[in-house]
């Protein structure tokens, strides 16, 4: 077996990073991938705590590289989706306690018996980022319809290209589609031009994110939500399937309703 | 209904719009590493070399970096001033 290594990214925190990992990862397993995820940023995890796996933690990606436990020891099994794993990051140390060649053979050793390696990268430039794109085959970059992140996502796909780990693929979450509407948020095609890459997902606003984080489970497993389906819809893009960019437009029954009895409103 | 009255009388500044247009600029100057400074300084002394060369009007020099894709160019439209030609015919 030889898995792929998708490094997810953005450049600016809080874009979805974390939670577009954890939504890809829970997917592809679901769909009968071996998957691990990965936590990047250390010092300051969060995967855990998004897949609701934070209280089976006794290893980290810090103590795998430093030899104090062997890699099936850091390795938590999600018990939703047994072929999701998901290797923590170390909270009480900083980025340069690894390096982008120990993330290389870190990789190499996982990619024997998972399908899918997901990296979350932490933000910013410097030395976490360069850990996380190194063993990269995919990169995607996570972006907002927003000019500080459109910006930062500009950025950061210089450096992958630069790393040549390029073509990115992007992400754009949080869209806003009434907005979009409105003339008052950037539209995908908006981004799409100021940043000239392939797109492989949008994902529209949804409450439902922060109550499935509130709750440790990743949206896909919920079969309604149109997050989910957009994250869905990624996961088997990375498969190689062709499947049509969802009609954001499409207003949900009780939005119709709302537009019906307030008409012209919101 | 505000919004289209404001259509209507070419007040249309919706954010978005805006937005676009600011992000395109930044881009640019964030993938050249020039800014519109260095852009202006650029243009002088290159007009500066030109002249020393052949007569042109500074005035109708226009540089600008376009871009296709995530490729960037530098496009200088710089018309030859042909008043001399002229006058000698």
């Amino acid at each position: 077996m030889t898995g792929k290594v998708v490094t997810v990214t953005s450049g600016k925190g809080g874009v979805g990073k974390t939670t577009a990992t954890a939504n890809l990862g829970a997917a592809l397993a679901a769909s009968g991938s071996k998957v691990v995820c990965l936590d990047a940023d250390i010092g300051l995890r969060n995967l855990d705590v998004v897949l609701g796996l934070e209280n089976r933690i006794v290893y980290d990606l810090v103590d795998v590289i430093e030899g104090r436990c062997r890699l099936r020891q850091a390795l938590i099994r999600d018990k939703r989706l047994p072929e999701l794993f998901l290797i923590p990051a170390a909270q009480t140390r900083d980025k340069s306690a690894i390096s982008p060649s120990d993330m290389v053979r870190l990789c190499h050793e996982l990619r024997e018996e998972h399908d899918w390696i997901l990296i979350d990268s932490p933000a910013g430039i410097e030395r976490g980022f360069r850990n996380a794109i190194a063993p990269a085959d995919i990169a995607l970059v996570v972006t907002n319809p927003e000019v500080s992140a459109v910006r930062d996502a500009d950025r950061i796909i210089g450096l992958i290209e630069a790393e040549e780990k390029g073509p990115a693929r992007l992400v754009i979450n949080r869209i806003r589609p009434n907005m979009v509407r409105r003339g008052e948020m950037l539209s995908p095609e908006d981004v799409l031009e100021l940043l000239a890459v392939e797109l492989i997902g949008m994902i529209p606003e949804d409450e439902n994110i922060i109550t499935s984080t509130n709750r440790g489970t990743p949206l896909v497993l919920d079969g309604k939500s149109r997050a989910g389906q957009a994250f869905r819809n990624i996961a088997r893009r990375l498969n190689g399937e062709v499947v049509p960019f969802m009609d954001l437009n499409e207003e949900s029954f009780f939005g119709r309703i709302t537009r019906f009895i307030r008409p012209g409103g919101k | 209904m505000s919004n289209f009255i404001d259509r209507l009388l070419g007040r249309d500044q919706r954010s978005a719009r805006q937005a676009k247009e600011r992000m395109k600029l930044v881009l640019i100057h964030d993938r050249t590493d020039l800014t519109p400074g260095a852009l202006e300084s650029l243009k002088d002394e290159l007009i500066a070399v030109i002249s020393r060369y052949i007569e042109i009007d500074p005035n109708a020099v226009d540089i600008q970096v376009s871009h296709e894709g995530r490729e960037q160019r530098l496009i200088a439209d710089i018309p030859l001033s042909s008043a001399r030609r002229k006058k000698l015919g």
